[in-house]
């Protein structure tokens, strides 16, 4: 008869303990990684800082760092990607609110099950085939209407981040709605709204926090979209609003930096990190607020 | 019109505002497969699968960019793949509610939000600096496996909640370590979704080219990558390199390199819902 052999208490013990620890550790992966982050994106942005006050950087109009003279004002990068965000936003907020309601309210059944896939294909798409699509179609279609338009301009990439972001803005809005209880839609029909009223009324307010929050992720997105905007929008730094315009974001220009041989240690390398802190910031803003908003507003049935 | 005409007119008005929305996003699609298609389908040949990037646009290929990615790929796999369940398993298994527990979430939650460029300077001083692994498919790989975890992470952590609890005591009442219920019973049946949310993340590191650009994939690759730590391009960047040419000819070049980039999105994208519903255990409670 084969003897079973059973381990010892201890060992078992002990091998558990090891795995737990590995475990861990990896976790705490995550935890390293956000100190690479803020460790890589700082250490360089104090240097560059030790040469260029902090009000230049943040107040000047001229951005101009590898030309002689250089400047050093990051607002017409900034202005550059206020300019993208207000154009996507046009784009994604409207109609990714609009396909949340239908395929939440609307749609019968066999429609939402075709429709909601098509718009994840849509958000599965690279950003670079974004990029391609804004500079040879929406480019120029733009030009037949204002044949002024440069070739590289705002207005474009900005359509194709609104476009890109929109299955960001519909599913988040889409699952809040869906997560409405039914009980109150019921309990405003049986008063005899109709189907409009309930969803103004009902249906938005309810899950209008989380609507919200989705705007300000959209926003967060269009803020770090960098291939549509290093394709279709330009890199000529400009304080300008006007859409038809070559413009140049921050993601923009760290594109344009990194393909470029910029020696490691020079104030042109360190002005990659100065914008990239400057992007970090912002897009982290976006999100902490975004998530407070959900967490505030939480509502339970 | 009395007022519950108006009403009712409203809703109609309002119904079709909403459809239309959908319809957008749809006739986009379209309309942006279609002229991809249009422009590169003549340019796809099987030369174009082999040949080197070249001056002249009917020479042109795409082959060491196919495998600059292929090599991207499989690496950012193998590293992120452990890491991001193994991280998983400690938060819904073994964590115990605690403030460290909380920050190790907040931690992921936020680093899913952070723009994927700013991992491309993560791994630029980090990988190619720090660490001395230069401008190779390495560095890479692992900027975008750091890119890729927080959601391969959160997938799985959702995978592994769908897990029965009676499963679960079943098993420990048969007098089973922790271990041997993660290895026997909650990965077995927590798997098929832990591989959907992983292949569906490594899908997004095969069309990222902003974290890599940073760390420094060239734009020009005349020859074919043999290890780990040599330079590489990759797929979206030859794109993007072709694209931004002045020749109208590497415009529909692009195109075809697109057409190649999504063939093999929907070939992993299609594994990974094959996966989920050939594998999906449904057990009734």
């Amino acid at each position: 008869m084969n003897k079973i052999e059973f381990e010892s208490k201890e060992k078992i013990k002990k091998s558990e303990e090891i795995i737990k620890k590995i475990l861990k550790a990896l976790g705490f992966i995550s935890v390293l990684t956000t100190l690479g982050i803020v460790f890589s994106l700082f250490e360089e942005t104090i240097l560059f800082f030790k040469d260029i006050s902090i009000k230049e950087f943040l107040t000047g109009r001229e951005w101009t760092p590898l030309f002689q003279p250089p400047k050093f004002g990051v607002l017409p990068l900034v202005v550059g990607t206020l300019l993208i965000v207000v154009i996507s936003s046009i784009i994604s907020i409207p109609v990714g609110l609009g396909s949340a309601i239908y395929l939440s309210e609307y749609a019968p059944k066999k429609i939402r099950k075709i429709l909601k896939p098509v718009l994840e294909i849509l958000a599965g798409i690279p950003s670079i085939v974004y990029g391609y699509f804004a500079l040879t179609a929406i480019t120029p279609i733009i030009k037949i209407i204002f044949p002024q338009t440069s070739v590289y301009n705002a207005l474009s990439a900005g359509i194709a981040v609104g476009i890109m972001t929109i299955p960001l803005v519909s599913s988040l809005s889409e699952d809040a709605m869906m997560s409405v209880p039914d009980s109150l839609r019921f309990g405003a029909y049986a008063l005899g709204a109709t189907k409009y009223e309930v969803i103004k009324d009902i249906v938005i307010p309810t899950a209008f926090p989380t609507i919200v929050a989705s705007f300000i992720l959209a926003i967060s997105r269009a803020v770090g979209e960098t291939m549509i905007v290093a394709m279709a929008a330009g890199s000529t730094p400009k304080m300008t609003l006007n859409p038809l315009e070559s413009i140049q974001t921050m993601t923009g220009y760290i594109v344009q930096i990194s393909m470029g041989d910029i020696p490691y240690g020079s104030i042109g390398y360190r002005t990659l990190f100065a914008v990239g802190s400057l992007l970090f910031l912002i897009t982290f803003t976006l999100n902490l607020i975004s998530r407070y908003v959900i967490r505030r507003h939480r509502r339970l049935y | 019109m009395d007022i519950t005409k108006r009403r009712k007119f409203k809703n109609r008005i309002f119904h079709v505002l909403t459809f239309l929305c959908t319809l957008f996003g749809v006739i986009i699609l379209s309309v942006l497969l279609f002229s991809i298609l249009s422009k590169g389908i003549k340019w796809l040949s099987l030369n174009f699968l082999t040949n080197f990037p070249s001056r002249f646009p009917k020479k042109a290929g795409i082959y060491p960019a196919l495998l600059g990615s292929l090599w991207l790929i499989f690496l950012t796999a193998i590293i992120s793949f452990p890491i991001g369940i193994g991280t998983a398993l400690y938060l819904e298994e073994y964590a115990k509610e605690s403030k460290f527990t909380d920050f190790i979430k907040l931690n992921i939650a936020n680093l899913a939000g952070v723009p994927a460029i700013i991992y491309g300077m993560l791994g630029l001083t980090i990988f190619v600096r720090l660490l001395g692994f230069g401008r190779s498919i390495i560095s890479g790989a692992l900027t975008m496996s750091l890119l890729i975890l927080p959601t391969i992470i959160i997938s799985s952590q959702e995978a592994l909640k769908s897990v029965p609890d009676s499963l679960k005591q079943a098993s420990y009442a048969l007098g089973t370590t922790k271990w041997q219920t993660i290895t026997g019973v909650v990965l077995p049946y927590a798997l098929p979704g832990i591989l959907t949310g992983t292949i569906l993340s490594i899908s997004r590191a095969l069309g990222e080219a902003a974290p890599l650009i940073v760390v420094g994939a060239l734009a020009y690759v005349s020859f074919i990558p043999k290890t780990p730590f040599d330079q590489f391009t990759v797929l979206p960047i030859q794109i993007f390199n072709w694209a931004s040419m002045p020749k109208k000819e590497f415009q529909n070049v692009a195109a075809a390199g697109i057409i190649v980039l999504l063939i093999i999105l929907l070939g992993i994208n299609s594994i990974a819902i094959i996966l989920r519903n050939k594998y999906q255990i449904r057990i009734k409670d």
